[in-house]
């Protein structure tokens, strides 16, 4: 079982907090704070597995981490766990987040928590692994954005806004913040002020 | 990249505050749809904690405006979830919202629903009260034709669920099994999984249906059920051997590449299934050859397409796994282990010890050691001290080389591990050099040795050793001093003075060493440190340490009394004490008569005292005055003084101790033990001994390693001949020599230092691999046939009271075999008639049945004949064989007694020698208490007889399956001992009897019991009629029938000893509604499972 799914960036501040074991609220933001001065001194070139913290349950239960930029992804799984296939898990979660908010970062987990929660959860349900084959998420997930858009189509315009900001300072990517798109959809907001 | 983002982020408000700016419709869009945004921008504005907590606390004051207003709607309250969640996240309490994020999930459009979903599984847990509003959304979204919502709803199933509203969803979960949508069937048996962690006996009777899972067309749900595969055979692998076949077949369709390239990762094909399924290979090749046989093929193929370097502490943790199978595996990547035991990670060193640990031989001891010292010293994290430091000392024990590098290796493991190291260490070394071997002189130099290096150790100045190894120290050194044949103990005796001098020594350390002193002081004649610590200590404030410096006073002055109260080298020997203290029997007399008042045990005094007083004791010290003079003299060190090992001396004194048997254990620790490397692994293969065709295929993997090393040595450079030295000198001893072990047992080298008394192991090595079956004959549902009469008169047969011919087969199904047990009724009736204390009251706790009327037994076999000593007046099962080889059957049978299970095993010699000191033991079992019957021990079976032995058991808390496990050894004439197992399992039903009661004490019961368990059961059309299912429900259940009403039946039973279980069922078409209720709180589900499983099975 997967106890835990923490993702927090070089500062230790969270950016994705799921726990699949229940602990009191304060203990659960001790366990992030724990994990975080865990992972955080241990360099770049050493391995990716590492005893968990004495809140969490300690040697019993095993921290398997990867760090990205900017981002730590922790998962903190029990003995029943492979470790290794818990690294690869990892992996094929942040390359999902990838193709799906196309060329992800930070801002991404920030700006849509919502949906990296969704599509955590095609990944992971219950602490239990349910999907590994990348293709196979991504599909439920642009099945889900289907019904989105069908919906409303509000929340793709933030999401467009984001993309463009995120890409401001790639010099080779051209600048493609498209006002245009921005000023249609504005009459359709209008009746939510 | 971290630049960048860093960058992003601060350029960030400035270009929404633009956007703003630019005013009109964009900046109104950008105020609203974002508001998270807002939030999130304004928190990394932030510069300091308060005010991060001061602008949340404000941003969760307005949400909690905004989501009571009733003119909020459902898709604002969308976007107030989404920034709830973040608050939550950042550790804020929104709790006011959690009661919001329901009614989302509740009356949401699809979209709404799925936030609300989310939100709820992240705030609440599943006990959470708020949770049962939710169960009737999540019903009725299982039911949705919508895939999506049927996906949430499985999703918040697996995720979040009350475990008693299970039978709620259960129903329609099974059906989505069948779903025509793969990953709704996947999301099903992960959900299922999940009910089976938290309340398995509710799953246990779909357990064929996840056989179809597991042969699911798609992969996902194929992979989905082995998840619970790999669990359930983790808790019973026996049960599912048959399935090895079928996880060999997919292992090797996925070895070899037959899934859609999808399931490739980084080109290897579906690694997470790979590993799941060697997994539960794994568990089910366990200590067993033949199942293992199957996989050899495709393990050897996994293995081969494996890349091990990926990351090298899986690698290693594999490799240990593997190890315990076979050592020789790790042959093939010792240059890996050699690099892991440099890596600058300590996880992955201390990884490579525990690898090390497991292939440690008499060979590569001092070298694995050594590497577990440098390691130890570096390390500071107490468990693993505690932890390395008892494997050293375990592998110090079992190969030491020579006596010095033993006491060398102790020395270190004693100053390192210090304080904190398991007490049994330093206790088995004293008792070690106390007890020694078979060779006298040996042990002498063993003992001498010691004697020496700790005089070395402690001439050296101003270094402080841990307090247990000072204990050790003083006490080798006052027992075996005498071995440096030296005039006056002089030198050792200021040693040990200048410790007892020292503030940081403890004062449990100062008792023992007075107590060397004192012992030393009885070799030597006349000491002035001895006279001057006498001084010293008789003005102590420590009461322990004046005490013993009196005793030491006046010893010293009758020294006869004091050589034969403290005789050199007899630590072994037990002393023989007059615990009873009758050579004062003369005073007592004497006084007695003089009118003095006869002695009173202390409690016995303060109880007198006190019942006559019953008012407030305002003596301020009057009862206490039991402590210190006294309790110190019990302390564990001044018991020392007499005997340290065999322990309190007084107590020596009143049983006689099993005194150790030292004859017999071989010696084994010689110079011949110590191979010296052995160069490259030619060497061994040469030397290999002509093996039997089993290892042959170790042989093969001996020729690979030396096309490798001859390759490798071309390309050699001077630090890889290092590595290779050491990987030499690490790996001895597992090529060629262990292809012997591999044929027996893996560990078969004897232990050096092994005590026979303290281990249970047959002597010889060769352990008899007996048959060792699982005894599951004894699902006692199929031979139990209880029977109240009251409502099948019909059925009732009284003439047939012989039960001998209760058959197995005919005991289930057919009527005519049903036998009313009027003593059973009789008894039954007069203790369960009455009000409900009785139950509580009632304490059987104190049964012995006595050996003659507890036997009976169904006249099966011949053999149990002279078995039959009385019929029976109990039910009992048949006499089944559990294990037998050429010499002895051992069968067994159950009595279903009134107030506990009564195990018989009886033992038949059929060689014809007698066996010598034959004995049975069982296994402690968890959740059983088992309580062996007098006479039960028999030292000698003769020749072509029978003996039985007899347990009664007891359950301690509710279980499904359980199982009792044990062994029985005996020794033939003159030859070795053998050992056999068996095991016996038990099923809940052994311990359920009717519990007779009236409908008003039902109703009574029914109202005061807390824990309630309802499940509806579909049932063929035979079964559905009332008498049928009430009728199986009596006879298989052993449940007695107190009422019916209409379609309503009212029954009861007992766990044993006294927990009452009730049922109420209905009978509706095929349904078969049934509510279970109890006191205790899993009895409800372990029955109903039972239930199930009968009314299925029938």
């Amino acid at each position: 079982m997967i106890q835990a799914i923490l993702v927090f960036n070089n500062h230790g501040k969270p950016r994705l907090v799921r726990f699949y074991q229940r602990f009191p609220e304060e203990i659960q933001q001790q366990i992030v704070r724990e994990t975080f001065h865990l992972v955080l001194k241990r360099d770049d070139n050493i391995c990716n597995f590492l005893e968990g913290g004495s809140l969490i349950g300690g040697p019993e239960y095993k921290l398997i981490y990867r760090h990205y930029a900017t981002l730590y992804f922790v998962f903190c799984v029990d003995s029943s766990e492979s470790e290794l296939g818990i690294l690869d898990l990892i992996q094929v979660f942040v390359e999902t987040l990838d193709k799906c908010f196309e060329n992800v970062c930070e801002l991404d987990l920030i700006f849509h928590m919502d949906k990296v929660h969704y599509i955590l959860q095609e990944v992971v349900m219950g602490g239990m692994v349910l999907e590994t084959n990348m293709n196979e998420i991504v599909a439920q997930i642009e099945a889900q954005n289907r019904l989105e858009k069908s919906e409303g189509g509000l929340s793709a315009a933030p999401a467009r806004a984001v993309s463009a900001v995120k890409n401001i300072n790639l010099p080779e990517i051209p600048r493609n913040i498209n006002i245009g798109d921005l000023n249609i959809k504005v009459p359709n907001l209008s009746q939510f002020v | 990249m971290s630049d960048i983002v860093e960058k992003t982020l601060t350029a960030l408000p400035g270009l929404f505050l633009q956007n703003q700016s630019v005013g009109g419709p964009a900046g109104v869009k950008a105020s609203f749809s974002s508001r998270l945004g807002g939030l999130v921008r304004g928190i990394t504005a932030l510069t300091s904690k308060h005010e991060e907590e001061k602008l949340i606390q404000q941003e969760l004051s307005n949400l909690k405006a905004t989501v009571s207003a009733p003119a909020t709607t459902l898709k604002m309250m969308k976007e107030c979830m989404v920034r709830l969640i973040y608050c939550e996240m950042l550790g804020y309490d929104a709790s006011f919202g959690y009661i919001h994020a329901i009614k989302l999930a509740q009356q949401g459009n699809l979209l709404e629903k799925r936030v609300g979903y989310l939100a709820v599984s992240l705030f609440l847990h599943e006990n959470h009260e708020l949770l049962l509003l939710l169960v009737n959304t999540v019903v009725k979204d299982l039911q949705s034709t919508n895939l999506v919502e049927v996906c949430m709803a499985l999703t918040i199933v697996s995720q979040i669920f009350p475990r008693e509203m299970i039978p709620a969803v259960l129903p329609l979960i099974e059906d989505k099994l069948q779903h025509s949508k793969e990953i709704i069937r996947r999301k099903a048996v992960l959900a299922l999984y999940k009910f089976h962690l938290i309340a398995p006996n509710q799953v246990q009777h779909i357990h064929i249906k996840f056989r179809k899972a597991l042969c699911d067309r798609d992969v996902g749900v194929m992979a989905a059920s082995l998840h619970i595969y790999f669990r359930m055979i983790k808790e019973n692998p026996s049960a599912y051997k048959d399935l090895t076949g079928s996880f060999v077949t997919i292992l090797k369709q996925v070895v070899g590449g037959k899934l859609p390239v999808d399931f490739n990762y980084h080109s290897v094909p579906a690694p997470w299934l790979q590993i799941q399924l060697l997994r539960i290979l794994g568990l089910l090749g366990k200590d067993d050859q033949r199942t293992s046989e199957l996989m050899y093929d495709v393990l050897d193929e996994s293995l081969r397409r494996a890349e091990l370097n990926h990351n090298v502490t899986y690698g290693l943790k594999a490799l240990t796994y593997v190890i315990q199978q076979d050592p020789t595996l790790a042959l093939q990547h010792q240059m890996t282990i050699i690099e892991c035991l440099d890596h600058p990670d300590p996880i992955i060193k201390r990884e490579t010890l525990e690898l090390l640990y497991r292939i440690t031989n008499a060979q590569n001891i001092t070298v694995i050691v050594q590497k577990m010292l440098e390691y130890l010293h570096q390390s500071k994290e107490e468990y693993i001290i505690v932890n390395l430091v008892g494997k050293i000392a375990e592998l110090a024990e079992k190969y030491a080389p020579d006596n010095a590098w033993f006491i060398q290796t102790m020395n270190a493991v004693f100053s390192v591990g210090g304080d904190v190291m398991h007490p049994d260490i330093p206790n088995n070394f004293m008792r070690l050099l106390a007890e020694g071997f078979d060779d006298e002189t040996e042990d002498q130099q063993l003992r001498l040795y010691a004697v020496q290096s700790y005089l070395t150790l402690l001439d050296v100045e101003n270094v402080f050793y841990p307090q247990k190894f000072l204990q050790v120290m003083s006490w080798v050194l006052g027992e075996y001093y005498y071995l440096l044949d030296k005039d006056t103990p002089e030198e050792v005796l200021t040693k040990l003075y200048k410790l007892l001098m020292n503030a940081s020594v403890s004062s449990e350390t100062k008792a023992w060493l007075i107590a060397a002193v004192t012992k030393l002081t009885s070799q030597a004649h006349s000491s002035n440190i001895v006279e001057r610590l006498i001084q010293e200590f008789t003005i102590s404030l420590d009461t322990c340490m004046r005490q013993h410096a009196f005793e030491l006073k006046h010893l010293r002055e009758n020294v006869e009394l004091m050589k034969s109260l403290l005789p050199v080298d007899k630590s072994c020997e037990d002393m023989v004490v007059d615990a009873s203290l009758s050579f004062l029997d003369g005073f007592v007399a004497e006084e007695l008569s003089q009118g003095a008042a006869p002695y009173k045990p202390h409690h016995q005094r303060q109880e007198e005292k006190l019942s006559q007083e019953k008012v407030l004791n305002f003596e301020p010290y009057g009862l206490s005055f039991s402590s210190s003079g006294f309790t110190g003299r019990q302390s564990p060190a001044g018991i020392s003084l007499g005997s340290d090992i065999s322990g309190n001396s007084a107590e020596t004194g009143l049983k006689e101790t099993n005194g150790l048997k030292l004859e017999g254990i071989k010696k084994l620790w010689g110079k011949e033990g110590y191979l010296p490397k052995k160069e490259g692994k030619t060497g061994d293969e040469t030397e290999a001994p002509p093996v039997p065709q089993e290892s042959i295929i170790m042989e093969t993997v001996d020729q690979t390693l030396i096309k490798k090393d001859q390759c490798q040595v071309l390309t050699q450079s001077k630090e890889e001949k290092e590595k290779q030295l050491l990987a030499s000198s690490l790996f001895v001893g597992l090529g060629s020599e262990s292809t012997v072990n591999l044929l027996g047992k893996a560990d078969t080298v004897s232990h050096k230092f092994r005590r026979k008394s303290k281990i249970k192991e047959t002597k010889s090595g060769e352990t008899t691999s007996a048959h060792n079956r699982t005894c599951s004959y004894f699902s006692s549902s199929s031979n139990a046939t209880y029977e109240d009469g009251y409502y099948l008169d019909t059925l009732q047969d009284r003439g047939d009271k012989e039960l001998n011919k209760l058959s197995l087969n005919s005991g289930l199904l057919d009527s005519e075999s049903l036998t009313e047990l009027p003593s059973v009724e009789k008894l039954s009736n007069c203790k369960l008639s009455s009000s409900p204390s009785l139950f509580t009251d009632n304490s059987m706790e104190g049964f012995q049945p006595s050996q003659s009327t507890a036997l009976s037994v169904a006249n099966e076999t011949s053999l149990a004949a002279s078995l039959l000593e009385e019929t029976s007046e109990h039910m009992h099962s048949d006499l089944v064989e559990v294990c037998h080889n050429e010499t002895i059957s051992l069968s067994s049978f159950k009595i279903w007694k009134d107030d506990c299970l009564f195990m018989v095993w009886s033992v038949s010699n059929k060689s014809g020698l007698e066996l010598e000191s034959a004995d049975l033991e069982i296994a402690p079992a968890e959740n059983f208490k088992i309580t062996e019957q007098p006479g039960c021990r028999l030292p000698i079976i003769e020749a072509e007889s029978i003996k039985t032995f007899q347990y009664s058991v007891q359950v301690e808390k509710p279980f499904t399956e359980g199982n009792l496990s044990g062994f029985i050894n005996y020794q033939m004439m003159d030859t070795h001992s053998v050992q056999l197992e068996f095991s016996v399992n038990l099923s809940l039903l052994d311990f359920i009897r009717p519990l007779k009661i009236s409908t008003e004490n039902f109703g009574k019961l029914w109202l005061s019991f807390a824990n309630d368990v309802k499940q509806n059961i579909k049932v063929s059309e035979s079964q559905a009629a009332l008498p049928s299912a009430l009728k199986t429900l009596q006879q298989k259940l052993r449940l007695h029938v107190v009422e019916i009403i209409g379609n309503e039946g009212l029954l009861a039973c007992q766990l044993l000893p006294s927990i009452p279980c009730l049922l109420h069922f209905r009978v509706h078409g095929d349904v078969l509604a049934l509510w279970f209720r109890s006191s205790c709180s899993t009895l409800p589900d372990c029955l109903l499972y039972q239930c199930q499983k009968v009314m299925e099975g029938s």
